[in-house]
């Protein structure tokens, strides 16, 4: 990426011209979430089914996959923490994005023509984020019961029960938004797997999928209805 | 199973009955453990020890003669004492054998998810396979009995092998072994039922324990190590013996239904994603028609 692609907020735009969407910072901060995502999810696939259990040995085997879980946890839990700092105003769910939310269908259907406009971040990527939030919230909570289950008293065996099942549960859901997030970015929307790469991305695709947001970086006003 | 090669079921050319029809071995093993003559003397414990190769450690002293609150990872068998007020203001020192009770549906080997960490042998013993362990610890989640204890050295889970390394050479456990008063006893399940339900009517019938009976949970399918109780219907008086033991309702769920449902949604959710694509294809982004770019 070099700094002159950048055109400043204002100066004649052009389709293909480049705008800036994350910074270094946030970059860095998605994927060391990612690899700690992907090694949780290995490892506790390995844990999930004896099917999988072969996976364990993919991630230094089964006592190594045991003993660095946790703290690949930790590791995931601070990248979330950080992205919540960052990015929890711009996640904020507003009456836009209920509305944007009615017309899923229409997205799902690839018909974005026949959507509300979005700003920085469209509705799904907002629950994305908030679940994946709340998940590791729960994740940590039950994660430390079975890190350190053999600590616990025999009257407190009802904690570990919930744990177990809680742990599980969550992150059955977090594997069907990390699905959900993977494929919509890296496979379905073109050009948004690059701009978690680049940092960056065409004017025209912030105008086809983040219209708002394109008038927002890009100075302009939006048009009359 | 080589033993089954002496049992005859048809003889070609035979005229008459087949000799040794009906001959049943059985290979279920079971311990007795009869509460009603322990006299807390501690030789099983000792004798666990030895055969196991473990060296005494620091006891606890609660105020009883307990040598600690609860078995350990190096520590398998442990006398339980309960001094217990009977409601005519009479006292009992009641004292139970603790160790595992090698269940017919064993809660350990149900959550564990380690393969072969956890066997269990056609004789009924349940024996944990360390080379196998991740340490994990579900097996303390799974068990009913507070059994599986965790090594921080070794990062792995121990419990009593019901001492199996004796048992497949034809040797009755350790702790049988050294018991001096003959309240444990070893022998096939259905032998060790039988002695246990005569105990009971003998207590039942001649010593006043009108509740006396025996202890072999069918919620667990039966456990193969079973106790003689004085009081058949308040188990837990023996230090805390489970009334009703199960497998959790919570490792049931989550190694049934939740596994299925989670199972399906998964590869639902890959076919459905690539379903997806295939039906609707990529997101383009669209040129910026020319009015909007000279706004």
């Amino acid at each position: 990426m070099s700094s002159e692609a950048i055109p400043q907020p204002g100066a004649a735009s052009q389709s293909g011209q480049l705008i800036p969407r994350y910074s270094l910072g946030e970059r860095a901060n998605h994927w060391l979430g990612a690899l700690a995502y992907i090694y949780l999810l290995i490892t506790g696939l390995a844990f999930w089914s004896p099917y999988l259990y072969w996976m364990a040995a993919v991630a230094g085997g089964g006592p190594v996959a045991r003993s660095w879980h946790p703290w690949f946890g930790l590791v995931f839990t601070a990248s979330l923490c950080w992205t919540f700092k960052e990015w929890r105003r711009d996640m904020k769910i507003d009456d836009s994005d209920r509305a944007w939310g009615k017309a899923i269908p229409d997205y799902i259907q690839n018909e974005d023509d026949k959507l509300p406009p979005v700003g920085q971040f469209n509705f799904g990527q907002k629950l994305f984020f908030w679940g994946m939030f709340y998940g590791v919230i729960l994740l940590l909570l039950s994660g430390i019961v079975l890190w350190y289950t053999e600590t616990l008293p025999w009257s407190q065996r009802y904690v570990r029960y919930t744990a177990v099942l809680l742990h599980a549960s969550v992150a059955l859901i977090t594997i069907g938004l990390f699905l959900i997030h993977v494929y919509m970015s890296a496979i379905l929307e073109e050009g948004s797997f690059g701009s978690m790469i680049h940092g960056t991305v065409t004017r025209a695709w912030a105008w086809t999928f983040h219209r708002t947001w394109y008038y927002e970086v890009t100075g302009k006003s939006q048009p009359k209805q | 199973m080589s033993q089954a090669s002496t049992e005859i079921i048809r003889i070609s050319g035979h005229a008459g009955t087949v000799p040794g029809a009906g001959m049943n071995r059985e290979f279920q093993v079971c311990k007795l453990v009869d509460t009603t003559t322990c006299i807390g003397c501690k030789a099983c414990e000792v004798a666990c020890l030895e055969w196991n190769g473990y060296t005494f450690s620091e006891t606890k002293f609660d105020n009883t003669y307990q040598t600690m609150p609860e078995t350990a990872w190096n520590y398998w068998n442990l006398i339980k004492f309960n001094e217990h007020e009977r409601d005519d203001g009479s006292l009992m020192l009641l004292m139970r054998k603790d160790q595992c009770m090698h269940c017919e549906d064993p809660g350990c080997l149900a959550a564990c998810p380690a393969d072969a960490a956890i066997v269990q042998y056609a004789n009924g013993i349940v024996d944990f396979q360390e080379a196998n362990c991740i340490g994990c610890g579900y097996c303390i989640t799974g068990c009913p009995f507070n059994i599986p204890k965790f090594s921080p050295a070794a990062r792995k889970v121990f419990k009593c092998t019901l001492c199996n390394d004796r048992v497949s050479q034809g040797l009755e456990p350790a702790c049988i072994k050294a018991c001096p008063t003959g309240c444990l006893h070893f022998g096939t399940k259905s032998e060790m039922k039988e002695l246990a339900e005569t105990r009971a009517e003998q207590l039942r019938d001649n010593s006043g324990f009108a509740d006396a009976g025996v202890y072999d949970p069918p919620g667990v399918g039966g456990t193969h190590v079973i106790y003689v109780l004085h009081d058949a219907k308040n188990p837990e008086l023996y230090g805390g013996l489970p009334k009703d033991p199960h497998i959790p309702y919570s490792v049931r769920l989550w190694k049934g239904p939740l596994k299925w449902l989670g199972n399906v949604a998964m590869i639902g959710g890959l076919v459905g994603l690539a379903w997806h694509y295939m039906r609707y294809g990529p997101k383009k982004e669209e040129p910026i028609p020319p009015d909007e770019r000279r706004q």
